[in-house]
Order: C-alpha cells, then sequence, then structure tokens
C-alpha cells in the first residue's frame, strides 16, 4: 500500500485478517491433523468417546506405552512393502519429467519460432487434448495394450503420462519460448548457425526458468495421478497413489486404516518440500497461462 | 523458420499425442461399437447306461478362435449406446410415457446409471466452479492487503489443498468428517444428533464432495487473481476515489473488471477439470450416493470382468460432453484468429 488514501479502515483490516486466518486453518489444519494422528492408533485417530484421544493419545499409551506410535509407518512401509510403491513412484516421476521436457521443449520453441498458419492449429489440438479425461482414454489403451503384452509394465505407464502430459508442456513452454527475444537466435542463425545449432548454444542457456517451471507441473502430473496408473500397473509395479487406494479395499476390514493414514502422510511430505522450495516457480507458472489470456 | 526445420523440432511430441492421444480416441469410438463375442454353443449327445440325451455344451475351442479372429467382437452399431447402462433409450421413453408429473420423471431417470451419474457430474462442475472462484477471489483481496512478510507464508500453506494428489486430499477430508473423526463429532455436537452421518445420506454426501472441490480448487484461482492484482492499475484505483467510489464500489468498477479476463480463464480450465471429477468418489467411498461419467468408465474398466466396451462408450459420450464445454472457447479462439488475420 503505497499511499495512505490506501489504507484500509480498522474494520476491514479486522475482518480481512480474520477471513485470512479462517482460510489458512481451512486449508493447513487437515494436513496438521492427519500428521499428528498418523502417529496415534486407529482407536485414537478415530475416537467415538472422546475427541482429545486423537490430541493426547490416550488409547496409544494404554496399548503401546508411549504417546506416539510409529505402528502405521512400520506396518506400511514394511508390512505392506511401500517403499515398493515409493521406488515405482520415484523412477515414473524421473523419466516423466525428463522425456516430456526434452520432447516439449523441441515442440514448444518450433511452434513459438513459427508464423505459419498451422502452430494455430497446433495449439488448438492441443488445448482439445488438454480436455480429454484421462480415464477415457486409458479405456482406448487396455485392449491394445493386452493385446501386445504391454499391460503392467512400468515403461508403458511412463510414455502413457509424457503424452498425456505434452499438451500442457506445449502450451506452457510455448509463453515462455515468446518471451525470449526471437532476435537471439535469428542473429546466431545469421552468423552461419543451423536452426538447431541457434537452439543449442543460445536458446537452451537462456530457458532453464521456464523449463523448470514446466518440470515442476509435470512432476506434479505424474505424481498426482491415479487414473493412469491404476488402470496400467500390476499389483507389483503400482506407484503410491493407487498403493494407498488399495490399502483402502484390503486393509480397511482388517482395521488396518492408519497403514493408509501413514502412507498418505508419507505421500504428502516431498510435495511440502517441494512447495517450499519451489513456491515462486509453482505461483508463476499458474498464472504464466492466465497473463496471456 | 522452414516447414523442414519445423516438422524435425515438432516430431516427437507429435508422434507421442498422435499415438497415446489420438489413437486412443479412435480406438475408444471403434471399440463402443462392437460387443464381446457370445459364447459358441454344441449340442452333444451324452449316452450313459440310461439312454442318452442332448446337452448344450459350451464350445471352449471355437470360442477362443472367434476371439482370436476378431478381438474388437462383433459389431453392434449403435446398440451400446441405447441399452440401459448408458442413454437407456426405451427406459427413457417408457418414463416419459407413465411420467408421473415432472419431477417423478426425473426421478425414474435418476435411477438409470448414466442419468444418475450426468446429474452428480453436471450439478458438481456448475456449483464447484462459481463457489472456488468466489473463494478465491475473497482470498486473493484479503491476502493482497496483508503485511508484505506474512504473503510467503499464507501463500505457502494456501498451496497445499491444490498440490496434493485428490485422492490424497479427498481421503484426509474423509478421515476427519467420519463419525469417528473430528469433524464429524463436532457436528454431532452441534447439531446435538449422535446419529449424524456425512456418508449416510445422499444429499450430504454431494454437499460433501462440493466442498472438497471447492477446497481443492480455491487455491488455483487464487493464485492466478493475486497474480492479476499485483498489476492492477494504480492510478485508476486513485482516481476512482478522488471521484468518491466507496470501497465496495472500488471493488466494483475497478477491480473486478480489471480481473474479468483471468476469471474466464479459470472458469474455462475449471469446468474442464471439474467434469472429470473421479477421485473424490473413490476416496470418500461415495459411489453409493454420487457417481460421475468418469467413475462409470473406472468403474467398468476395474473388476473381474473388464467391460470393455461399455466403458468406451461411455468414454466416447463423455468426450462429447467436454467438446459441449468447450466449444464456446473453441468458437472464441476461432474469432479471435479470424480477426487477426
Amino acid at each position: 500500500m503505497s499511499s495512505k488514501a490506501l489504507k484500509q479502515s480498522t474494520g476491514l483490516r479486522t475482518a480481512s485478517s480474520g477471513f485470512i486466518v479462517i482460510w489458512l486453518i481451512l486449508a493447513a489444519f487437515p494436513f496438521f491433523w492427519t500428521l499428528w494422528g498418523s502417529f496415534k492408533v486407529e482407536l485414537d485417530f478415530f475416537s467415538k468417546a472422546d475427541w482429545t484421544n486423537a490430541l493426547y493419545g490416550a488409547r496409544t499409551i494404554a496399548e503401546t506405552g508411549s504417546a506416539f506410535t510409529g505402528g502405521g509407518y512400520e506396518g506400511a512401509w514394511v508390512q505392506e512393502e511401500f517403499w515398493r510403491a515409493v521406488l515405482n513412484t520415484a523412477m515414473v516421476c524421473f523419466f516423466v519429467v525428463i522425456t516430456s521436457l526434452t520432447i516439449g521443449t523441441l515442440g514448444a520453441y518450433a511452434l513459438s519460432r513459427s508464423s505459419h498458419n498451422y502452430v494455430f492449429w497446433l495449439l488448438i489440438t492441443a488445448l482439445i487434448f488438454r480436455a480429454m479425461p484421462p480415464i477415457t482414454l486409458v479405456s482406448g489403451y487396455l485392449l491394445p495394450f493386452f493385446e501386445w503384452n504391454l499391460w503392467g509394465i512400468l515403461p508403458t505407464s511412463i510414455i502413457v503420462l509424457v503424452a498425456i502430459n505434452q499438451p500442457f508442456t506445449l502450451w506452457m513452454l510455448h509463453s515462455f519460448f515468446q518471451k525470449i527475444p526471437k532476435e537471439l537466435d535469428e542473429s546466431a542463425k545469421v552468423d552461419g548457425c543451423t536452426q538447431f545449432q541457434a537452439f543449442r548454444h543460445v536458446i537452451i542457456p537462456v530457458m532453464w526458468p521456464g523449463v523448470i517451471t514446466t518440470g515442476l507441473f509435470s512432476f506434479l502430473l505424474a505424481y498426482n495421478d491415479f487414473a493412469v496408473t491404476s488402470m496400467l500397473l500390476s499389483k507389483e509395479n503400482q506407484t503410491m497413489v493407487p498403493k494407498i487406494a488399495s490399502f483402502l479395499g484390503t486393509t480397511q476390514t482388517e482395521g488396518n486404516v492408519m497403514f493408509a493414514v501413514a502412507s498418505v502422510v508419507s505421500a504428502t511430505v516431498p510435495l511440502f518440500i517441494l512447495v517450499m522450495f519451489f513456491q515462486r516457480q509453482i505461483v508463476s507458472g499458474l498464472t504464466a497461462g492466465a497473463v496471456k489470456g | 523458420m522452414k516447414h523442414k526445420t519445423f516438422f524435425w523440432f515438432f516430431l516427437p511430441t507429435a508422434l507421442a499425442m498422435l499415438l497415446f492421444i489420438a489413437a486412443p480416441i479412435v480406438s475408444v469410438v471403434v471399440q463402443s461399437l462392437f460387443t464381446p463375442h457370445d459364447q459358441v454353443f454344441v449340442e452333444v449327445e451324452n449316452c450313459g447306461p440310461f439312454g442318452c440325451t442332448m446337452e448344450t455344451m459350451i464350445d471352449t475351442a471355437a470360442t477362443e478362435q472367434l476371439k482370436a479372429e476378431r478381438p474388437l467382437g462383433k459389431f453392434s452399431g449403435l446398440d451400446i449406446y441405447l441399452d440401459r447402462g448408458h442413454l437407456a433409450l426405451v427406459e427413457v421413453k417408457t418414463a416419459w410415457a407413465t411420467r408421473d408429473g415432472l419431477a417423478g420423471f426425473f426421478k425414474t431417470l435418476g435411477n438409470l446409471p448414466f442419468y444418475r451419474a450426468m446429474a452428480f457430474t453436471l450439478t458438481y462442475t456448475f456449483t464447484v466452479t462459481p463457489l472456488l472462484i468466489i473463494l478465491g477471489f475473497m482470498v486473493a483481496l484479503g491476502v493482497n492487503s496483508l503485511h508484505r512478510r506474512l504473503k510467503g507464508v499464507v501463500i505457502f500453506f494456501s498451496l497445499l489443498p491444490m498440490i496434493v494428489p485428490p485422492l490424497i486430499g479427498s481421503l484426509i477430508l474423509f478421515w476427519m468428517i467420519d463419525s469417528r473423526g473430528i469433524i464429524g463429532s463436532a457436528l454431532q455436537v452441534l447439531f446435538a444428533n449422535p446419529d449424524l452421518s456425512l456418508k449416510a445420506s445422499t444429499g450430504l454426501t454431494w454437499v460433501m464432495l462440493i466442498v472438497y472441490g471447492v477446497w481443492h480448487a480455491a487455491p488455483f484461482a487464487f493464485v492466478v487473481f493475486y497474480a492479476g492484482l499485483q498489476t492492477l492499475p494504480q492510478d485508476t484505483l486513485e482516481s476512482a476515489m478522488i471521484d468518491g467510489a466507496s470501497r465496495w464500489q472500488q471493488t466494483k468498477y475497478v477491480i473486478i473488471p480489471h480481473l474479468m479476463p483471468l476469471v474466464t480463464f479459470v472458469a474455462l480450465i475449471q469446468l474442464m477439470d471439474n467434469f472429470r471429477v473421479f477421485e473424490p468418489i473413490v476416496g470418500f467411498n461415495a459411489e453409493a450416493h454420487a457417481t460421475s461419467l468418469s467413475w462409470i468408465v473406472f468403474n467398468d474398466l476395474g473388476g473381474e470382468t473388464r467391460l470393455l466396451s461399455s466403458a468406451a462408450t461411455t468414454s466416447v459420450l463423455t468426450i462429447l460432453g467436454v467438446a459441449i464445454l468447450l466449444s464456446p472457447v473453441l468458437v472464441r479462439t476461432w474469432r479471435d484468429f479470424n480477426r487477426k488475420v
């Protein structure tokens, strides 16, 4: 607020601060509650008798002797082999990000440096593809993947996620590349570079901010996906999110819902750290598409 | 850039999209026109000590051969589109003919799986989208007037609901609103009803899913609007103030018009995304009360018998729905493009 006239009255200021506090509680409290509860036993996390049990862990003390227990984590990571899902997720995310950025930068660079009519149509097609719900595409994959024995393995899911990710990557990188002045690579071409050499020596060194932001969103897409990975991966190749969903089917009846709680917390922690370090990039990425309209 | 250079730069991404987005769409359309083969039956004479009987048996070899020859199944035209699981033409006609007022007609319609899913999907899409825009706008205004140091922290926590996988987000809320969870028991105390369970009633389940949808997507709207507020022309705002505009009038006549293009953008993205609502239904275990088109596809594909044709048909209908939602954008982009040329 630069000028004094723009200052808010005290009443308005209190109301707006109060509203933000309520919003913060709505947004963040569920995560802290679940984190805290994941170190309790099920009868505390779901307490019929007294809700403060979930805070102080009365049953947890009675059952394990301490107010905190790692039972949920042990059950999920050791007994149910959640670490396998973590490794699978890491592999899927790594390869999805690398591949989709590689082919995405090439494609988006070409789109941003060409002024032919078909560029418009390609971007529109990408927009239409972006609107397709992934699950509708999955029903098209299953039959051929069964026929050709491609079902259930990680590479298949990786390439599918890369493809589903392309439209978004193209749009985002396209708008980043348009901000890089055309004169840069044109002068390189005047000096005798081919288009690829111009890209390699002039554009690649300056494109990293945009690429990192786009990479974050590719990572989130691969990390968060449920529709594709739950349908295309066999049980032993499952990534985290479908694995958590499968806990609900099998372990809820056995009373081991805490496994699911613990693995939900385990899967959320990396995202916390990611947002902490890359908050600015995420915000700029979300607005990149919007500012252009 | 020359056509040839463009082609080589664009080839990898074009191939990926052609093979894994365009081809599956074609495959889904084709698949939706075929049904699985019937089993081949053979009449076998079974002779025992008490005379001979004729038995009908499944000819496994012939069935397998038929499957191997034509893996798609037999052609059925639009039959699957019109069967009970999808558009249910016969049932709708009967319901219309024997209707008991318009409300009764819609009630019968609500028992058919496709229309039931459609009802929830549309209600969800068209309630969540405006609500999240309003909430996002209010949060953006609030955060914008905060102290500079606080803004970063608030943005960090505001991003969380959006960044977590939808399935995980909905599970976290689901456990809290469980009748033994903290919100669930708080509501029981609040309404003095110890048997209150959000999971048991259809209406409350819908409310729950819609609340989740707003919670999940409001951060996106907030971030976009917040970025828009940073580019707000201060001169316009100040001249409005000099002209005697109250704070409410400033918001209405300066801030909102400035943000209008962003509102359109958020609305379009969110209409597309909310139309595919799927994970919350799995996370909230809500399929008894609310189903969506995507959920039907998922349900058909999973399980012991994979109902590929049925899933394909629902997929095609979903794609048509997306196309209808998207058409205003496409028409607008087309007009803009023509104006430029």
